[in-house]
């Protein structure tokens, strides 16, 4: 999706005082990006190992519950920290990210998996769908880059 | 020099060039990398926070970690090809990197941090329970400088895509 509309805003950010600064100091951008890979690592390890445990693969001597307490917050606490992070990198380079199709992509299954991850709970292929989605939304990330 | 030499050979290999000069072998190759190394710190960091007395506290220090390491060798495996395939393809300039030269510094600190630890205090890991209180001071230290020092692997790592192509090219 890439609309004139969107087209403006991007070009609208990409001139506001915020971006300029993003913009010009080189650090920025790559601590941004080092600190949203470590809470993507702390995400997609919890999630694998939620889902080794749905799958009856991984720790099934002990309740399904114990491990869901454990792991499942992590996932809800990172979000603001990928979501923070993430609004930097858009600030800072709009039209790279915005209007970039593979970006579109990732945020839409980014809704999948908060939806999984919210409404369901038991059924083995639910762990192997959230999976899914959780390592595709890594791959798009770093697509956005070729894009 | 000769350590030049061999890194222009491994430059112009067949699996070195075709990653270099197809336009899609790269970023493939690359996100495979990411998700390897998100699951490689990921896991370490679960193990890392329960030695530290920071989460988990409700599982026996040495049940998490056997739950977790096979995942944490399986995901390190499939970053040192994936890492070694993107190495190959631009050898000279990474092997000459700062970023990537501190990179590897910082995982064999965590490599030696970590077989200090399992030929050390680590050893008497199934006696530590589940109170956070049972783990000894040293092994706490471990897991923190652990902790610390796969951070800096990712930060060198993503500062190593940062600069790379700023190296001037010397051979």
């Amino acid at each position: 999706m890439r609309t004139q509309a969107l087209d403006r805003f991007c070009s609208w950010l990409e001139q506001t005082p915020l971006s300029q600064t993003i913009q010009s100091t080189s650090w920025v951008v790559p601590t941004v990006q080092t600190i949203h890979i470590l809470a993507i690592a702390a995400v997609m390890s919890s999630v694998l190992m939620l889902d080794l445990r749905l799958l009856g693969i991984v720790g099934t001597d002990q309740p399904l519950a114990r491990v869901t307490g454990r792991f499942r917050p992590v996932i809800w606490w990172t979000l603001p920290i990928l979501l923070a992070t993430g609004a930097v990198m858009i600030i800072g380079e709009p039209a790279r990210s915005l209007a970039n199709p593979v970006f579109q992509l990732k945020m839409l299954l980014l809704l999948a998996a908060i939806g999984v991850t919210a409404f369901f709970k038991g059924p083995r292929l639910i762990a192997v769908l959230s999976l899914a989605l959780w390592i595709g939304i890594v791959f798009a990330g770093r697509w956005i880059a070729y894009f | 020099m000769e350590l030049d030499t061999l890194l222009r050979t491994l430059e112009a290999t067949g699996f070195a060039t075709a990653i270099r000069e197809n336009e899609s072998l790269f970023p493939w190759i690359e996100s495979l990398h990411v998700l390897a190394i998100t699951l490689v710190v990921g896991s370490i960091a679960i193990v890392d926070l329960r030695l530290i007395g920071l989460a988990s506290l409700d599982r026996a220090a040495a049940r998490l970690t056997s739950d977790v390491l096979p995942c944490t060798w399986a995901a390190f495996a499939l970053a040192a090809i994936t890492g070694s395939l993107l190495f190959s393809s631009n050898a000279f300039n990474y092997a000459h990197n700062a970023y990537f030269q501190a990179k590897f510094v910082f995982l064999a600190l965590a490599g030696l941090n970590m077989a200090v630890f399992h030929l050390g205090v680590g050893r008497a890991i199934a006696h530590w329970g589940t109170v956070p209180q049972g783990i000894p001071l040293p092994a706490r230290i471990a897991a923190g400088t652990s902790l610390l020092l796969w951070i800096g692997v990712v930060a060198f790592g993503r500062w190593t895509g940062f600069t790379l192509h700023a190296t001037p090219l010397v051979s």
